[in-house]
């Protein structure tokens, strides 16, 4: 963690007292001047990650853009809570076009900026594409490799609560295996979401070996301000992948949306890295290793391990894969750290 | 300036002279040389201020026109056929959105079975998507129609499509004349959007609308369809004032006034068919063509003035609404409402299939004497089709029906005549 060389763990979390900073170092959502690009009055249920991140992200990169943003906004949860017209929650220049389509629209946006100033006509803008994990990794998911290979100058976010929310909770290519959706119910031989080979965007947006790659959680507002704010320093394509819990998807209560975030940090469930020109160049390290029963036990998606029966080869292979995560990414490396 | 070129060369041409400031492209045949064309020049730097992007997919290149168009941008593309199906939900989406995006479509078939060459199946399968849709019946119309649309796509904040035949024109080595850019600056003022995503006031483009208002934005679209057709002779009139030529308008008459039968089509088959109506006046026929340029908007009123003395009517079209027999004749029997006169449907020129003088003439002369049915095939091999009907009753598993017709016609390669 280069951008925090102080940790404040005095409120027995990861949650960062700004008090105790000094000023130029408090976060963006600390500052009376923040944009409040998402303002409050949206519809997102309580407990939303989502939402969380979002205003989190679209502050900080209002900040870094001094105001001058654009933001692109795929289907899904996010455009639907924030736009129950005529009310927006938007503050900055926003457009809704179709699901799948948001690295594109951006890619025109981006295109059109740079035409304007060549002529005069507009100061620097920035672009900002969101969407959620359908809108990115599976439907969204060729515009997203087509901008990433021209290196449009875009910086993409994908709230990634792993499944199709919006539609009513349905299996996403980002749906963690075993877990319960309303098209991967917990029933026949193998109940859950089936064990594929998994699809990490994070891992082929460096495989485009773009400028910038990140992943971050909920869990760590600081460290995800952070990204966004080094993201927003670079030109070119830029990939955040925020890992936002969903209370209603994973059958979390609304209270647990932080706790299961970095729950599914400290697992190794989910690794939060950033990476640039295709190389990870950074971790944020498990502070304290839990087993991933930890993270399945508190969300419903997952209750069908824990029956009177319970799954342990199923909860053994997710054991694996986050164990994998931790050798792959270095997460135990403490020297690193 | 005129010069010999190609008809995509002519079209580039137009649209850089249209000062474009966005381009995206995704190459299909036969749009191909345009988009290529114009990448060269924008990369020549000769078209200042433009960027071009090779997008990835058709979809992509609507959806950047899009994110181009909603930044106030003059933003172009082109396309055909399946690429053109591929885009279908940006196509919805950027009428949806008011945005006033030109794209080419270079008319061509659509599969399956595959089939490159021309007909006029892709944008009429957009007929209802909310873009105006503009067809050339000439090269020069087709650059003309360019200069047009980005006019008339700006002042009414629709999206038009231009469409040209695929290869008959879009291939063609024809003179034209070439407008200078004065003449296209004095026509065609720079684009002052009506909407823009702009830091300076920040407005969300795109929002849910629900029943309480669907409806009412819906007719907006309806309305400023409206307003096109008023305002496309309109603008026929101020570009013949500049340019000193009869391009573009809603429809096009062909010695109509006395005629009892009257051909109606689009495109550029409207030459052939001048042609035969030639041969014919020479023979004593009452024989005349109804073109329509604007195919969206429909101009009922123009096709009902035209087809008003006629006896008959023989929609000639390069479509095929498959259960019915034609697309545009369900149009223009709309315009017939109340008129007593026989109405013919001729299918024609399907996936290139060329369409000769000789059948035209034999066509129209049935037409003439009452003979002709309801709805024709023109030049359908029988021979053909019954062969497969009757595999198709005798065996179950007959196997793929394009390949075996192929098969039955003993052709190696496709054949455009």
């Amino acid at each position: 963690m280069s951008f925090q060389p102080v940790h404040f763990y005095q409120t027995g979390t990861f949650t960062v007292g700004n008090r105790l900073l000094s000023a130029e170092d408090r976060s963006v959502q600390a500052n009376m001047e923040r944009t409040n690009s998402l303002n409050s009055g949206h519809r997102a249920c309580q407990g939303c990650g989502e939402a969380l991140g979002a205003r989190y992200a679209i502050d900080a990169a209002m900040n870094a853009a001094r105001g001058r943003l654009i933001a692109a906004n795929a289907t899904g949860c996010l455009e639907v809570f924030s736009t129950p017209y005529p009310e927006t929650s938007w503050q900055i220049p926003w457009i809704h076009s179709l699901f799948g389509n948001t690295a594109a629209v951006a890619t025109g946006i981006a295109a059109v900026i740079k035409v304007k100033r060549q002529k005069g006509q507009s100061e620097d803008v920035r672009v900002v594409a969101q969407g959620g994990d359908g809108g990115t990794t599976d439907i969204g998911f060729g515009c997203l490799s087509g901008m990433f290979e021209r290196n449009d100058d875009v910086l993409y976010i994908c709230y990634d609560n792993g499944g199709y929310m919006n539609t009513g909770v349905q299996r996403s290519s980002a749906t963690p295996p075993a877990a319960r959706t309303a098209t991967t119910m917990p029933v026949g031989p193998e109940p859950g979401n089936a064990f594929g080979q998994g699809k990490f965007v994070p891992a082929i947006a460096m495989a485009h070996e773009i400028p910038y790659v990140a992943t971050a959680t909920v869990a760590d507002l600081r460290d995800l301000e952070a990204k966004v704010t080094k993201a927003m320093s670079i030109r070119g394509a830029r990939y955040i992948h925020i890992l936002v819990p969903c209370p209603l998807g994973w059958g979390s209560a609304s209270h647990d949306t932080i706790k299961l975030a970095r729950l599914a940090k400290e697992t190794g469930i989910f690794p939060v890295f950033e990476a640039e020109f295709g190389e990870v160049t950074g971790t944020l390290k498990i502070r304290r290793p839990q087993p991933v029963e930890e993270y399945l036990r508190i969300q419903k998606r997952y209750a069908h391990l824990f029956g009177k029966q319970p799954a342990v080869e199923t909860i053994a292979r997710l054991q694996a894969a986050a164990d994998k995560n931790i050798r792959k990414y270095g997460l135990l490396d403490q020297e690193a750290n | 300036m005129l010069k010999q070129t190609e008809g995509s060369h002519a079209v580039a041409e137009a649209v850089a002279l249209c000062r474009p400031e966005v381009i995206c492209a995704y190459p299909i045949s036969p749009q191909t040389h345009i988009v290529e064309g114009l990448g060269e020049m924008v990369k020549a730097g000769e078209v200042e201020h433009c960027e071009f992007i090779n997008v990835e997919s058709e979809f992509a290149a609507m959806s950047v026109a899009i994110g181009s168009s909603a930044t106030g941008a003059r933003t172009y593309t082109a396309t055909a056929s399946q690429g053109l199906l591929f885009m279908v939900e940006a196509v919805y989406n950027a009428s949806g959105l008011g945005l006033p995006i030109v794209m080419t479509v270079a008319n061509r078939a659509i599969g399956a079975p595959i089939n490159i060459w021309n007909d006029h199946t892709d944008s009429l399968s957009q007929r209802d998507c909310g873009w105006i849709q503009l067809f050339a019946e000439t090269n020069q119309e087709a650059l003309d129609l360019h200069i047009q649309a980005f006019k008339l796509a700006e002042e009414i904040s629709l999206p038009v499509m231009v469409c040209m035949d695929g290869f008959i024109l879009t291939h063609a080595y024809e003179r034209v004349d070439v407008p200078t850019q004065a003449q296209v600056d004095a026509f065609l003022p720079p684009y002052e959007p009506r909407q823009v995503l702009d830091p300076r006031e920040p407005v969300s483009i795109g929002a849910m609308v629900g029943p309480e208002a669907f409806s009412e934005v819906r007719y907006l679209a309806h309305a400023k369809q409206m307003q096109a057709l008023q305002r496309i002779p309109k603008l026929a009139e101020e570009f013949h004032t500049i340019f000193g030529r009869d391009s573009g308008g809603l429809t096009h008459t062909y010695c109509i006034d006395d005629a009892d039968v009257v051909v109606v089509a689009m495109g550029s088959v409207l030459g052939t068919i001048k042609d035969t109506v030639d041969e014919m006046r020479a023979n004593g026929d009452k024989i005349g063509v109804l073109g329509i340029t604007s195919y969206r908007p429909f101009p009922i009123d123009a096709v009902r003035a035209a087809l008003q003395n006629a006896k008959r009517v023989v929609v000639l079209e390069k479509s095929l609404a498959v259960g019915i027999g034609g697309i545009v004749s369900t149009d223009v029997r709309m315009a017939m409402s109340g008129l007593q006169l026989h109405g013919h449907t001729v299918v024609a020129g399907l996936g290139g299939r060329a369409i000769t003088r000789k059948s035209l003439r034999a066509l129209f002369t049935k037409a003439l004497r009452g003979e002709l049915e309801h709805l024709t095939f023109l030049d359908l091999d029988w021979n053909v089709v019954n062969k497969q009907l009757e595999r198709e009753r005798t065996t179950r598993r007959s196997g793929p029906a394009a390949e075996s017709m192929l098969r039955d016609v003993g052709v190696i390669a496709a054949r455009i005549g």
